[in-house]
């Protein structure tokens, strides 16, 4: 029961949703329709569960982490309050022994963060249309939230891979072969084909040569090269996808079930 | 440690705790404490407290990154939660509920069909609890075959065949009755870098003879495009680097007006 009835419901779900595509008529054609929006709002449910199980974590390790802070407070004797105010940035990073506790202000931080988001959005806090307005709208406090911590956070995180970038760049660039030598050159084009500089240094070229400009060659190259390799890329993944989905259809990979244990 | 040792660093954590906290209001200060200004200054001191991972590891990356969990845990929630979960669950199965929110959807007929998605989706959050959590195995292959479903027609038409049926370009092209020498060689580059390509992705015949040959053209292709996705990265990410700058400069510090 606990795995058939789960293969059974991805037999079932998958087959009808291969059927719909071939045959888009009733009951097929409605039936792929509707488990397309049942998969959206069970993948919302997901969202949930990630969140549930954010707190749980990191409330946890709060909750052991202040205990040992406090803990740690009371062993000076005297006021102990006192005492934990003043060593908070130290108990709060990294001043704990016990390296189980140690974290847990960042967890705090983590839960503060997760709970100020979540109430300026559900109640959509400071909305100048109230609770009919959409959640996104400007000068609403998830809006700003969003522009002051989740956007500045998400573009530094990946403006920060511009400099492990340069230092990878560093290692990739030395041309040791053929292959490393075609993958140096092919960045070099487009990357200066793609600046003012690059239209720069050919501009002394004739128009009869123009095909030889470098913007001209990284536009080429980006056209036919580069899109050759791509589609080779994607048909190799497309099989790999089309297979693997009907292993999972029919039964065969069981993975995503789990052990048997709990 | 020895006691002193503790109390010192103690003393120094508390200083260097302080000074933040002062650059933090400064900071706030310039901007006239305006609401504007907190989250401007907040979104600096995160930019910069993200940067300080180029010196290392250290308590202000660490900050940084742990509230950018929970705050995209919550953001993404939150779209789920009002773009998904009211109009198409709660909206679907009581419509009168969603009346204070989405009023041009409150009156349209109940469907008690999305009873279904919502108790998979229950079934799911059982994984929190402890004991049971083969339950939520029920909504996660719905999930699963919904998946393979759609992906299996999903690339089977637009990823396999249709890239398919766009490799399959004339060979020749003569256009105004003379050979188009440009789009004839563009044509057999883009023709013979995929064939090639997918030839070094076949490992059931060794790289040998004719076929090692086409198996090594096929590389060089697939190099000219991890170089020109790497060029792009590249780009990609000194461009948000400038932005974060730009922030940093002008909507914070007002240097570059």
């Amino acid at each position: 029961m606990r795995r058939q009835i789960p293969l059974l419901i991805t037999l079932i779900v998958g087959a009808v949703l291969i059927i719909a595509a071939f045959i888009p008529r009733a009951p097929f054609g409605r039936l792929g329709e509707n488990f397309s929006l049942y998969f959206d709002i069970i993948a919302v449910f997901a969202f949930l569960l990630g969140g549930g199980n954010l707190v749980r974590i990191h409330g946890a390790r709060l909750v052991r982490g202040v205990g040992m802070a406090v803990t740690e407070a009371k062993k000076g004797g005297g006021a102990w309050p006192l005492r934990f105010v003043i060593e908070f940035p130290f108990l709060a990073f990294g001043g704990l022994k016990d390296r189980r506790g140690r974290d847990w202000f960042f967890s705090l931080i983590t839960l503060l963060g997760f709970f100020a988001m979540l109430a300026a959005g559900l109640l959509k806090l400071g909305n100048p249309s109230g609770w009919q307005g959409n959640v996104t709208a400007p000068e609403g406090m998830f809006q700003d939230f969003y522009d002051s911590m989740f956007n500045p956070l998400q573009a530094t995180m990946y403006a920060l891979l511009a400099f492990f970038v340069a230092s990878a760049s560093y290692r990739a660039f030395r041309a040791k072969s053929a292959e490393a030598t075609i993958l140096l050159v092919t960045a070099f084009i487009i990357l200066l084909g793609r600046t003012p500089a690059g239209a720069y240094v050919t501009a002394w070229m004739p128009e009869s040569l123009s095909f030889l400009t470098v913007p001209n060659l990284a536009n080429w190259v980006m056209a036919i090269p580069n899109l050759a390799g791509q589609r080779a890329i994607i048909i190799g993944i497309a099989l790999g996808v089309i297979a693997m989905s009907l292993r999972v259809i029919i039964g065969i990979e069981r993975t995503y079930l789990g052990s048997d244990e709990k | 440690m020895t006691e002193q040792t503790v109390e010192r660093r103690a003393i120094w954590y508390l200083l260097g705790f302080l000074a933040v906290v002062l650059a933090f209001v400064l900071s706030m200060a310039l901007k006239g404490f305006t609401q504007q200004g907190f989250y401007v200054t907040l979104g600096a001191f995160l930019t910069l407290s993200i940067l300080s991972f180029l010196y290392k590891d250290n308590i202000f990356y660490k900050m940084a990154e742990h509230l950018f969990v929970g705050v995209s845990a919550a953001y993404w929630m939150v779209m789920g939660f009002w773009s998904v979960m009211v109009p198409n669950l709660i909206g679907k199965i009581h419509p009168p509920a969603v009346k204070p929110f989405m009023p041009a959807i409150a009156s349209q007929p109940a469907s008690y069909w999305y009873l279904i998605p919502a108790v998979l989706g229950i079934m799911l959050l059982w994984r929190l609890m402890p004991k049971g959590a083969w339950i939520a195995r029920w909504a996660l292959a719905f999930i699963v075959g919904t998946t393979a479903g759609l992906n299996f027609i999903r690339y089977m038409a637009s990823d396999l065949l249709g890239q398919i049926n766009s490799s399959m370009v004339p060979l020749v092209v003569i256009q105004n009755g003379s050979l188009d020498i440009m789009t004839t060689i563009s044509n057999l580059v883009l023709f013979l870098g995929v064939f090639c390509g997918l030839i070094y992705f076949f490992f059931s015949k060794e790289h040998k003879g004719v076929f090692g040959v086409g198996s090594k053209i096929g590389i060089w292709i697939l190099m000219v495009t991890f170089g020109a996705g790497f060029g792009y990265t590249v780009m990609a990410r000194i461009s948000l680097l400038v932005g974060r700058f730009r922030f940093l400069f002008d909507d914070w510090l007002g240097l570059l007006k």
